[in-house]
């Protein structure tokens, strides 16, 4: 039945070539193309420019300002990158639970349970990520919980740990590239969470059933069956978190140290303060070039090309 | 032992809930702290002292009000534009959409350092003086893909037999818009208002390239009290946001499920 | 005036083309005012589109519609006098159902919309449920709810989309009687568009079978069946039994109005002239299998071997092969007498006048085995 039923509406919709859309479009795109595709190329424009603030700048196609930018940046860069990633395998990691809890496990807390998720983003992203230096801060909340219940040992073996894989100083929490990842991975964990219920909510359990039906141990099942289809959700929500963990340097200004400068760090002060605008610029288009390549690679090899 | 194996899911998924909600535990057992001096770290005594006097500290009840004031009027121009493109998207057929799609997809994939600062580079280019409208100018413009997204989803999900059906009973498209269409996707419309206004209410990174001295933002007081030591009111206003919006949800999903006891 | 009806719809050579194909091809039909008309072929027939056409929600490329003397073809579907029962019903879940009910009535301002609305939700009995959302109603009672939706509008013509498709076998056993029911009482015209051969024979006045974006042909139910015009309506509408066979001049006797023909194995086979179409020698030869009976009670014989027997209670249905290898359906019923075992030889019978011919130029397989959904 469908081919005759479905054909109808679209087809008649699309002889209409009319004006009405465009209307629709034109305020919005507009202000897209006004006040993110033009600043796009300004800032690429800014980044081959040369002169100084207070006699202005002329374009020169200075190629070089990256070269500079990139030989003296690239290990916030890379850390960036690096503790972005982390930060987004471990919201998986968290996320995947969590999500499978509402949307199977939870039964009439469901609703419950997802505005809790949802409400913590309408107290300040700054509010929250200062509460854990209160969590983690030396004399913190962690710290004081553990002594009242004897168990110091454990956060000081953790301590050493992170010491060890070269996430912490050995003696501390906060101000370590631990603290940083885990205000990234709490943070972005509800980016995480949302698309994956949107996902799991809608995978049929039986599925899973049919599967052991078909002799698939619980863990086989879930690698062939299950994850497959919770790819678009993991997807949506590896990239969701990713991006912005990229960019972001308010974890690592208020949780972190010296010793773990974000480059969006870097292009804030370089922009704000140090006024030296080609650089910053030359670092932000370099790491939007980064993140585009690392989007497509990862999206064209999990095979979503439907994103939005 | 079987019992745990039985109920990992549930126990992860709680103790996960737990790490998404302690922040705002803290946040509002300190805005009952009573602090030594500057820094709201340790606890020293209960008071209900930043409680009664929320704006007793200089400048953050004007940063709470112009973040308002920016937050609703950039929600509701989002809202505005980007409900009009997800109309355009949902229901009509064009060229050019591959290229709408990219546009409206690329704010959400920029990090905000990146969209904060070529938005500068053009307010310098173009000499214009940050403030209280780039700031505006900046919320609308990386709200506006977040309301698309949403409202078209919502579109998307209406069966397009229902305008059908409103032309069948004589509605004409005018009618058929207003008395179908649109309260069938008001809720996602309502949705991307609402996340449009956290998003903007809560940005820190993009304000901050965008503003000037005389146009501090309530994330942007927070930040320059967090290197003198944030005082308690802080704390206070994030419970109270947070509470605000459990209540707010909360009671709509109370109501809406005794709409449907009632009608059961 | 006119010589036809003043609330007929007449469709006159309309055409329908999309893009890549051509879904409705030059159809002309009349729907006498006050019938229960059927549109009865497999997906893809065309048979949606025309409904669509009718709804004014697509238009015709070529042709015209008519309802009585005036012309529809090109009103918007809000200004004609034409409702649907959508196929998923489209019930507006935002209203409650008495405002789904009322929604065309308030749309043209009409003052008695309250009283008109409740008699409606009544005349399908659910009466009860005006207050209520359509999430909260089973399908069958969504179902009615949307055929109350489009009869309270008085409509000249009445579309009903697949209307029972989503319903169980139960249900839309009881709610084709309760069409049948309403459709008498309120004395409109219903257009019925179904893929479901035996929806359309219990329900409609007249039927017409579409295939191809065309009209196969057009009768009353019994007639449809008993004479099928084309393989397909024959193979589409029930089961079918065709044998080749050609007319020749040799063994043509005319005894009392029956002719002779010769199978592909010599077997002379006695069918009614009547039956017989002018001018054509190689014929098909087709008989119903509730119309051969095993035994030589019949005039027309032929020897076979059963090759299966299943039992589907009311009845038997046996393949007895042919020599030539041609198995042949046959339905008994269940009288009492024994079945008979796979491998038994067999005579199977019939008279003359029981068949129906058709050119044997046509596809003995067309229509057979297109199962829908």
């Amino acid at each position: 039945m469908t081919e005759a039923v479905s054909a109808g509406p679209a087809r008649r919709r699309r002889r209409r070539l009319n004006w009405v859309p465009y209307a629709l479009l034109a305020p919005g795109m507009l202000w897209l193309i006004v006040f993110f595709a033009v600043p796009t190329v300004s800032l690429v424009s800014q980044s081959l420019q040369t002169g100084d603030v207070f006699n202005g700048y002329t374009l020169t196609w200075h190629v070089q300002t990256y070269v500079d930018a990139l030989s003296t940046y690239w290990p916030q860069l890379v850390r960036s990158l690096v503790y972005a990633g982390l930060a987004t395998v471990f919201t998986l990691l968290l996320g995947y639970p969590l999500a499978w809890f509402i949307a199977h496990r939870s039964g009439r807390f469901k609703n419950v349970l997802l505005v809790l998720v949802i409400a913590p983003f309408f107290t300040s992203f700054l509010i929250r990520t200062l509460a854990w230096q209160t969590i983690l801060g030396n004399g913190g909340l962690l710290e004081t919980t553990t002594d009242a219940l004897h168990l110091s040992w454990l956060l000081h073996g953790f301590e050493s740990f992170l010491g060890l894989v070269g996430l912490g100083t050995g003696n501390q929490l906060l101000y370590t590239p631990f603290a940083v990842v885990a205000g990234l991975t709490y943070n972005f964990l509800p980016f995480m969470v949302l698309p994956l219920y949107a996902n799991i909510e809608r995978l049929d359990l039986r599925l899973v059933e049919a599967a052991s039906d078909l002799y698939a141990t619980p863990a086989s099942a879930f690698r062939k069956v299950i994850w497959p289809l919770s790819l678009p959700g993991v997807v949506a929500g590896t990239l969701l978190t990713f991006i912005p963990a990229a960019g972001d340097y308010i974890n690592s200004v208020l949780l972190g140290s010296t010793q773990t400068v974000m480059i969006g760090q870097v292009i804030d002060s370089q922009f704000l303060r140090v006024l030296n605008y080609p650089l910053a610029a030359a670092l932000s288009v370099s790491l939007m070039a980064l993140i585009i390549t690392f989007v497509t690679v990862y999206v064209r090899r999990a095979g979503t090309e439907e994103l939005v | 032992m079987s019992w745990l194996r039985r109920h990992t899911v549930q126990v992860i998924g709680l103790l996960v809930m737990a790490y998404i909600l302690l922040p705002n535990l803290v946040v509002l057992a300190f805005s009952f702290n009573k602090p030594n001096g500057r820094l709201n770290i340790t606890w020293q005594e209960f008071s209900f002292d930043a409680w009664l006097n929320p704006c007793d500290t200089p400048g953050i009840c004007s940063s709470v009000g112009l973040s308002l004031k920016i937050g609703i009027i950039a929600s509701l121009t989002a809202t505005v534009l980007g409900t009009l493109v997800a109309f355009a998207l949902g229901r009509h057929r064009f060229r050019g959409r591959a290229g709408t799609n990219v546009l409206i997809f690329m704010p959400m994939a920029t990090p905000e350092v990146v969209m904060g600062s070529s938005l500068l580079t053009l307010f310098i280019a173009l000499g214009v003086g940050t403030g209280q409208t780039t700031i505006l100018i900046a919320h609308i413009m990386f709200c506006l893909s977040f309301v698309v997204v949403t409202v078209k989803a919502r579109i998307a999900s209406l069966d397009p037999r229902l305008e059908e059906a409103a032309a069948d009973l004589y509605a004409s498209p005018a009618q058929a818009f207003r008395r179908v269409t649109l309260p069938l996707v008001a809720p996602g419309i309502a949705a991307g208002a609402l996340l449009a206004f956290s998003l903007s209410f809560d940005d820190y990174i993009i304000t901050n390239f965008n503003a000037s001295p005389s146009s501090v933002t309530f994330p942007m007081y927070i930040w320059g009290a967090a290197q003198r030591g944030v005082p308690v009111q802080v704390n206070v206003i994030g419970s109270v946001l947070f509470l605000a919006a459990v209540a707010f949800v909360g009671i709509g999903q109370l109501l809406a499920a005794g709409r449907q006891r009632a009608r059961a | 005036m006119t010589e036809h009806g003043s609330g007929d719809l007449r469709l006159s050579s309309v055409t329908k083309s999309f893009e890549r194909f051509t879904a409705v091809d030059d159809i002309s039909l009349t729907i006498p005012q006050g019938s229960f008309f059927a549109l009865l072929g497999p997906s893809g027939c065309g048979k949606t589109t025309t409904l669509r056409m009718v709804a004014g929600l697509e238009q015709p490329t070529v042709g015209t519609i008519h309802i009585g003397d005036a012309d529809i073809t090109s009103l918007k579907p809000y200004q004609r006098n034409v409702n649907t029962v959508f196929q998923s019903y489209a019930l507006f879940p935002h209203l409650n159902i008495i405002d789904n009910v009322a929604f065309g009535l308030r749309q043209r301002k009409d003052g008695d919309w309250k009283r008109k609305a409740q008699e409606a939700l009544d005349l399908v009995e659910l009466g009860h449920t005006a207050k209520k959302k359509p999430t909260q109603l089973s399908g069958g009672m969504q179902q009615r709810v949307a055929l109350a939706r489009a009869l309270v509008n008085r409509p000249d013509v009445l579309l009903l989309d697949e209307p029972l498709g989503a319903l169980d076998l139960k249900l839309r056993r009881q709610m084709q009687l309760e069409l049948k029911r309403i459709q008498s009482e309120v004395g409109l015209t219903f257009i019925h568009v179904t893929h479901d051969q035996e929806e359309a024979m219990t329900m409609a006045d007249t039927i017409a079978v579409m295939n191809g974006g065309r009209i196969e042909q057009l009768a009353d139910p019994s007639t449809l069946y008993e004479k099928p015009a084309s393989t397909f309506v024959a193979n589409f509408l029930g089961q079918s039994n065709l044998l080749p066979a050609e007319v020749s001049a040799e063994v043509a006797s005319v005894e009392s109005g029956v002719v002779t023909v010769r199978t592909r194995d010599h077997d002379d086979i006695a069918v009614a002239a009547e039956h017989l179409p002018p001018g054509i020698r190689s014929v098909w030869v087709g008989v119903r299998p509730e119309k051969l009976r095993i035994g030589e009670a019949g005039r027309n014989r032929l020897r076979g071997v059963v090759t299966d027997a299943s039992f589907t209670g009311v009845a038997t249905q046996y393949l007895v092969r042919l020599p030539w290898g041609k198995e042949l359906v046959v339905v008994q019923q269940n009288d009492g007498s024994g079945r008979l075992p796979v491998g038994e030889n067999v005579t199977v019978s019939w008279d003359p006048g029981q068949e129906f011919i058709l050119d044997q130029a046509q596809d003995a397989d067309a229509g057979v085995e297109i199962d829908d959904d």
